[in-house]
This record gives structure tokens, C-alpha cells and sequence, in this order.
């Protein structure tokens, strides 16, 4: 069984994916629409939804209000899918996919846990190179391009919302996916530049390489070689994924954004996929800044500390590293959620003026600076 | 120049207000590094919402919510609720059906329908329905009423109905609302006077 899974590789592509995606991406996306509500509340002095129920005959299991998700999806679901008369139904159908697939599909080169060796995972793994002739990679796709995949995927994004806008044959769902085009098209520039600083330090653009090369010493991690970059990035991609306050392509309470004439699953899949966006984000960020899958001084044969040493099963460190990995995006979302409840939205021109005249001079600047910094450590070769 | 964001600026020699007119809070465009560079006010404001987050969330410290089915905000004492019809010591009504109350009522919400009580003094109401739906709760007939037979006072809503016809409370359920009264009643008739 196992043999076969290591030779078909796209059968092992395939199972990942379907793990990544329907065991922890969906179930934090939805369990977002509910913190979203919840952590708003409670930075706003609020309660919040508490009051969706399961009734289990005399058991009621009310569970914070987390059941409120499901609730949700029942009433997109069984919502009247309206298509404008003049709308192009074509067009029209294909936005929402458009907008979700690339985020989805972007996954793919997301590591999130170490290489599993295989016949070794209860034994301590004192020497990996040699006793890992064979393993299954906790990464759907590694492949060279790495993060340039994710660039260009994340470009088809601006498809989704634009055609979104036009497709409604609605002039205020046009001009807001304009706003959303040139919103996504100039923070992509600095998003990019923003990590140009990163490849140059860890000389990779594959994401699983990059981890491996932050190493499990915190103060190799990201964050600490690329702190502007960091902050820049981070910005750039909150702007990317649409949310306050950046969100003034949709602005729901006043300004009328692309999705306006989205009803039932179809506005529903847009809601998602900026929550999956937003989970990508963090998954993004834990990759490149704090180490990915590395949990601090956690080599592949345990913990090792000032000299205090700890052994761990391969199995085991494995284990840790997943849930690691997951607390520092769930950690990540809770971050954005937080910034989205406290910062009050931009005017366009203010965005344009953030996005050409302070991020992108201060990315190149710190492209400039790594660069020379790269440089004089290589002895100048 | 650095500044708190929100402090007033001191008036200007140009804009300085004079006495007896309007003063004029002069707010500067922000000028300094720190202000325009933005990052730390924004981490102070995110400082701000993270305190009321774990604040809320471990022991709800700032939370103002009622959770209204289980808790009620108390209502203030004079709060003018659903009707009730006062009981005399007997658990007799106390209306005399003198009309003072619907006369009062501005919504027309009052029907009386007088009865003779047979003891050759009192009048007593045979009918007497009050239309929760059409009442505006101004509390007239509270005043109007020279025996203490009706009050608001119950501290409860006009209930939620099926039928409009559900809303329109009759004697019985307005009695069942009602206690007895301390009030005198009865008095000694128009001969007061000549009696003192």
C-alpha cells in the first residue's frame, strides 16, 4: 500500500490536496465566519452570535455559537439564485469559481509539515540523510517556480472579481470591480518585491526549501532577517485578499462592490474565497517569516536546547510540527480578523498613494539593502 | 513637531476666537514622521482592540449585552405597561363604569358597557375591553380614573398575537392582572360638607 502510494506520486498529490483542503482549509474557512462575527463582538463590547443550537433529543449543545457557520451555509443554499435578466449567464457563473479556484489551487505549494520517512516513524531519526531513502513529502506540489506559481495564480484572482463586475450588467458592480482590478493589480507589484528580499537570503523560491532553510533557531526565521519586508508584505497582502481596510471593492454597508447582484451560494462562494484567501495568506506568511513548519529547536530527533536534549519517534516530531503549523496560521487569521475590526478603510486615492509611493520604494529599498547584504556576506563573489 | 493625534492645537494668532463667539479648534494636517509613517498608531489601535478582545473573552469585563429572553433590563418604577383592573376587598371590580376613561382615551381603545349593580348606588362595567393593539400606552385613563380601578403597572409588553382579536383583553383578564386596592372608595357622597 505504501510502495504503491510512493511510486504514483499524483495519487499522493491527490490524497494531500483533498487532506489540506477539506480537513483543514474548509473547516477554518467556516469556523472563520463565525470568529470573524465572534472576535468583532468581542473587541466591540458585544457578544455575538451565541445562539444557534443542536438538539440532540434533551441534550442542547450550543458550543459558543460555533454552530452558527452551519446555519449559514443552509440559508445560502436554500437561498433563490437571482441572475440579473441582463446579466451574462455565462460569465456570470464562471466569477465565483474564478475567484475561488486560484486560491484553492495555490495551496498546492504550501509545505506544512517535515518529509514523512517512511518504515521509520517510531524510531528517533539520529541520522535522516542516510536512514530516508524513501519519503512522502507533506507538500502537494514541490516544484522549482515555487512562490512564482503562487504569483501567477494569484493574478487570476483579478479575473474572478472583474468579470464578477461586468458580467452583472450592473454600472455600480462594474466600478466596483474596477476598483478591485486596480486595487489587486498594483499591491501585486509590491507583493512581489516584498519577498524578491527573502529568495535573495534563503536563495530559493521554493517554498518547502525556504523552511528548511530558516532552520528551527527562531532567530534565523523570517520575521528577524526580513522585518520590513515582513510588515510590507503583510500589508500588500491584506490589501490582496479585499478586507478592511482595504476592502473598498465591495465596502458592504455603503459603497456597492462587485458582488452586488450575487445572491444564495454564489455570493457565498465569494465570501469564502476570501476567507480562504485570507487563510492562504497566513499560510504564506508562516512559510516565508516564521519558519513554516519549523518548530522552534525542534530538529528531526527531538528537542535540543542549550544542550538539553529530548528524543521524540519521528512520528511524533512530525505530529508536533503539523500542529505547530496550524497554530501559527490560526494565530495569523486571528491577526487579520483583528486589524479588519480596528482599522478604518482607505480612500482609493489614499490606497494608490500606500501602495506606488510608500510600499513599493520601501520594498525596492529593501531589495537594494538585502542585496548588498547577501553580497558582502559571500565575501563580495 | 510631534503631537498627540488628537490633541487640540493651540489657536494660532490668526485664528485665535474671540470672546462671545464660537470657538474654532484648529486641527493640524499630521505633520511628523510618526504620524505619517502610520505603523504606530495602527499598532496602538490594534493594542486597544486586543485589550477588549482578551478582556471580553476571559472574564467579559467590558460587555454591556443583556441577553434579553433570560436577563431583563429592569424597567423603571413608573414604566406604563399592559392594563389591569383593580379588585375591591371583596375581589369585586372596582370601575364604577363612569366613563372618565374612555372619554380620556385618545385611541378610542377603552369599550364600557355600564351594568346596574342592584344596590340602588353603583353602576358596574358588563363589558370592558381594552384593544392592546390600538392602545398608544399614553396612560390618560390611568389618570382619568377617580377610583384606582385601572393601572399600568404591570411592567409587561402588550403581548404577541396570532389573531388581532387575541390583543383585545377583556374584564376577566384584566382582573386577573389585578390585586386589590388600598385606595378609599365609595366616599361620602355629595353631602361631605354639611357632615364636617
Amino acid at each position: 500500500m505504501l510502495e504503491f502510494l510512493i511510486e504514483h506520486t499524483w495519487l499522493q498529490a491527490l490524497i494531500k490536496m483533498a487532506l489540506l483542503i477539506l480537513a483543514f482549509v474548509m473547516p477554518l474557512a467556516s469556523l472563520s465566519t463565525w470568529a470573524e462575527r465572534r472576535q468583532s463582538a468581542m473587541m466591540q463590547d458585544r457578544l455575538g452570535p451565541n445562539r444557534a443550537e443542536l438538539r440532540l433529543g434533551s441534550i442542547e449543545l450550543r458550543l459558543w455559537g460555533i454552530l452558527h457557520f452551519v446555519a449559514d451555509a443552509l440559508k445560502m443554499v436554500f437561498k433563490e439564485d437571482v441572475v440579473p435578466a441582463r446579466a451574462n449567464r455565462f460569465l456570470f457563473g464562471l466569477a465565483p469559481i474564478l475567484a475561488i479556484a486560484p486560491v484553492i489551487i495555490t495551496f498546492a505549494i504550501i509545505p506544512f509539515g517535515s518529509d514523512l520517512c517512511v518504515g521509520h516513524a517510531f524510531e528517533v531519526l539520529r541520522d535522516p540523510a542516510s536512514m530516508c531513502t524513501s519519503t512522502i513529502p507533506l507538500q502537494v506540489a514541490r516544484i522549482d517556480q515555487g512562490f512564482l506559481f503562487y504569483f501567477a495564480l494569484a493574478s487570476l484572482a483579478v479575473y474572478g472579481t472583474t468579470l464578477a463586475g461586468w458580467a452583472s450588467y450592473n454600472k455600480w458592480s462594474l466600478l466596483g470591480g474596477l476598483r478591485a482590478s486596480s486595487q489587486m493589480m498594483s499591491y501585486e507589484v509590491t507583493m512581489g518585491l516584498s519577498l524578491m528580499g527573502a529568495f535573495l537570503i534563503y536563495g530559493t523560491l521554493e517554498p518547502h526549501a525556504m523552511v528548511l532553510a530558516q532552520g528551527p533557531t527562531p532567530s534565523s526565521w523570517g520575521i528577524v532577517t526580513q522585518p520590513l519586508a515582513f510588515f510590507i508584505f503583510l500589508t500588500a497582502a491584506i490589501a490582496e485578499t479585499k478586507r478592511a481596510p482595504f476592502d473598498l471593492p465591495e465596502g458592504e454597508p455603503e459603497i456597492i462592490g462587485y458582488f452586488v447582484e450575487y445572491s444564495g451560494m454564489r455570493f457565498g462562494i465569494f465570501f469564502l474565497a476570501e476567507f480562504v484567501e485570507t487563510i492562504f495568506l497566513a499560510a504564506v506568511v508562516t512559510t516565508v517569516f516564521l519558519g513554516g513548519w519549523q518548530v522552534p529547536w525542534l530538529y528531526p530527533d527531538g528537542f535540543h536546547l542549550m544542550g538539553w536534549t529530548l528524543e521524540l519517534p519521528h512520528l511524533a516530531v512530525v505530529l508536533i510540527q503539523l500542529v505547530v503549523w496550524s497554530l501559527k496560521i490560526i494565530v495569523l487569521c486571528w491577526l487579520q480578523l483583528l486589524i479588519r475590526w480596528t482599522l478604518p478603510r482607505f480612500r482609493p486615492d489614499q490606497l494608490m498613494r500606500l501602495g506606488w509611493k510608500q510600499l513599493l520604494p520601501a520594498s525596492l529599498i529593501n531589495i537594494v539593502v538585502t542585496a548588498g547584504v547577501v553580497l558582502a556576506r559571500s565575501g563580495g563573489r | 513637531m510631534a503631537q498627540a493625534p488628537h490633541a487640540p492645537q493651540e489657536p494660532t494668532e490668526g485664528s485665535k476666537p474671540r470672546r462671545g463667539r464660537v470657538g474654532v479648534r484648529v486641527v493640524g494636517r499630521p505633520d511628523s514622521l510618526e504620524q505619517r509613517l502610520y505603523l504606530p498608531e495602527v499598532l496602538r489601535g490594534l493594542g486597544v482592540t486586543m485589550r477588549h478582545f482578551f478582556a471580553n473573552v476571559v472574564g467579559r469585563k467590558y460587555t454591556v449585552t443583556v441577553q434579553y429572553p433570560e436577563e431583563k433590563a429592569p424597567y423603571p418604577e413608573r414604566f406604563r405597561g399592559l392594563h389591569r383592573l383593580m379588585h375591591r376587598e371583596d375581589g369585586s371590580v372596582r370601575c364604577v363604569a363612569c366613563m372618565l376613561c374612555p372619554t380620556a382615551c385618545p385611541a378610542h381603545c377603552i369599550t364600557i358597557v355600564a351594568e346596574d349593580t342592584g344596590d340602588g348606588k353603583e353602576k358596574r362595567p358588563k363589558i370592558f375591553e381594552i384593544d392592546e393593539l390600538r392602545c398608544v400606552v399614553c396612560g390618560l385613563c390611568v389618570e382619568a380614573c377617580p377610583c384606582d380601578a385601572i393601572r399600568m403597572d404591570t411592567g409587561r409588553h402588550a403581548p404577541a398575537v396570532v389573531h388581532r382579536g387575541d390583543a383585545i383583553l377583556g374584564k376577566v383578564d384584566l382582573l386577573k392582572l389585578g390585586g386589590p386596592s388600598q385606595a378609599t372608595q365609595g366616599g361620602k357622597g355629595a353631602t361631605w360638607r354639611e357632615e364636617q
